[in-house]
């Protein structure tokens, strides 16, 4: 039955340079930014440079998945950008993505937005597209560099990053055995048209909001797969703050040892988009043939799509060591003080403009 | 620079497309039309091929620029280089994710996707090549860096269950 597989056939993460901390976010607001940090169990966040949006992060992760993976381009039939950071409101992300990697233009591409889950939702697309077999390769991407308010809770954790999945039916590392999603009109978490930062429900976004969305759907991946979170060597879930998912994977029966590579958000911050497939991208980066793992990723507004994996024997002659594992953008990065966040962020406006 | 002079570019742009002289195999970047090394430009007619260059580099002259040009201002101070390519041309480009401390002649770089310019708040923005820095594996330098991530697990399990 090698026909009816799907799966991923190789990955790329990037993660841009900078960081800060909640203390220094803190300083400036007159806040206890480590006792914020400790609430949100975020260490430091990521900051993208003045010239890096959600379009140059997906083209970093994309090519590093295409090295990887020694991928020609123009197999690509399909290219999906997943963000709530697309830096155009009307112009796709993904045709710049698809002619920065030598993918045009014989493809198609779009833009996905669900808030945090956009990616996850790309991934379900290239399955179906893959294995109807319209198309060889389809590329998933989750993706962004979203900001909180000047003082905001979310600006303690609200960072930048993103990873490019490559969804195909051949020379798989991990096989999709199945996906899963849960889905409902729960406004915990918007922006609207020309707003600057987003607003949020507040305690909203716990309970109605997320822990039922990714618990729900978790459970129900878990009975359709006929399986129980022992079956599982890692598990990723979305990670707006790095306690979020430790609650919830508890709740559904998961250990720290399972959780441990999936969750980046304490190094890195909250990705958004990027968030559940960097912490994907780490299991690769440690996985080995045979580790099944479970994905529940998440979206504002709200869905959940989560995603049972067995790792293929053909990681072991995947080059995973090409371009910077996903360890290097935890170990750190440069520190920045506060003003000069500001300055990267736009938050400084030069006289005039 | 009007859109469309920009929309032209882009091959070589995003994608470092240069060409070669399949007479005597020099490179260039930008394309050229016909090879100026051939003794006789008229060898080289109807035998340049597109050549992609592979990114990699190395500092071969760098300034740093602390009176930026219009649209640059926020980046101030950068570092403008020429890289030298191992296919053999010379590029010019910013040298990002560094300290203009830390650049120096023969630093090894590697082609990079980054916002080279916007035009306005309302305009098109402009994407192409950029280089950062190839740093060797290993920890990246200090930020109050935890021992092992191990022990960061540790204490963020402690603090989720209080
Ligand atoms: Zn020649």
């Amino acid at each position: 039955m090698t026909e009816s597989k799907v799966g991923i056939v190789s990955y790329g993460a990037y993660v841009p340079r900078y960081r800060i901390s909640p203390q220094e976010i803190g300083q400036v607001w007159g806040t206890d930014g480590a006792a914020m940090g400790k609430g949100l169990n975020v260490v430091r966040k990521s900051v993208p440079s003045p010239d890096e949006d959600t379009i140059t992060i997906s083209t970093e992760a994309l090519r590093m998945a295409l090295t990887r993976g020694k991928i020609n381009p123009r197999d690509i039939g399909a290219i999906y950008v997943g963000s709530e950071s697309h830096p155009y409101a009307v112009k796709p992300t993904a045709t710049v993505v698809a002619q920065a990697v030598g993918a045009t233009p014989y493809l198609t591409a779009a833009d996905f937005e669900f808030a945090c889950k956009a990616g996850t939702a790309a991934i379900q697309t290239c399955m179906g597209m893959v294995l109807s077999k319209m198309i060889t390769y389809g590329v998933a991407i989750g993706a962004d560099t979203s900001q909180g308010a000047p003082g905001d809770a979310l600006e303690y954790s609200a960072s930048a990053g993103g990873a490019a999945l490559v969804i195909g039916r051949e020379n798989l590392i991990a096989e999709i055995n199945g996906t899963e999603s849960f889905t409902t009109d729960t406004p915990d978490f918007w922006r609207r048209e020309g707003q600057r930062y987003p607003s949020h429900g507040g305690r909203f976004t716990g309970e109605p909001a997320y822990f039922r969305h990714v618990g729900e759907c978790g459970r129900r991946m878990m009975e359709r797969a006929q399986t129980e979170p022992s079956h599982y060597q890692h598990v990723v879930f979305h990670q707006p703050n790095g306690k979020f998912p430790q609650r919830i994977g508890k709740s559904l029966g998961f250990t720290d040892a399972q959780m441990k590579y999936g969750l980046v958000t304490p190094w890195i911050g909250n990705t958004y988009s990027g968030a559940a497939l960097i912490g994907l991208a780490n299991v690769l980066d440690h996985a080995q043939a045979g580790d099944r793992v479970l994905v529940v990723g998440y979206g504002s507004g709200a869905g959940s799509d989560a995603f049972d994996l067995t790792v293929t024997e053909g990681i072991r002659n995947f080059d995973r060591d090409h371009g910077p594992q996903v360890q290097e953008f935890l170990d750190g990065g440069t520190p920045l003080s506060y003003a000069m966040y500001a300055k990267f962020r736009g938050k400084i406006h030069l006289g005039g403009s | 620079m009007t859109v469309a002079r920009f929309w032209r570019e882009t091959p070589r742009r995003y994608n470092l497309g240069g060409n070669r002289c399949t007479a005597c195999q020099t490179v260039y970047f930008p394309p050229r039309a016909v090879c100026p090394t051939c003794q006789q430009h008229r060898q080289s007619i109807g035998k340049m091929e597109p050549y992609t260059l592979c990114g990699d580099g190395e500092v071969f002259s760098y300034s740093v620029v602390h009176e930026a040009a219009e649209g640059f201002e926020m980046l101030a101070p950068y570092v403008l280089a020429l890289i030298k390519t191992p296919e053999g041309p010379l590029l010019t480009g910013q040298v990002v994710d560094v300290t203009p401390e830390e650049v120096q002649v023969g630093l090894r770089v590697r082609a990079s996707f980054r916002k080279l310019r916007e035009d306005g708040r309302a305009g098109v923005i402009h994407y192409g090549y950029k280089f950062s820095p190839v740093r060797e594996k290993g920890p990246r330098e200090a930020m109050a860096s935890p021992a092992s991530q191990e022990a960061l697990a540790r204490a963020a399990a402690r603090v989720a269950r209080t």
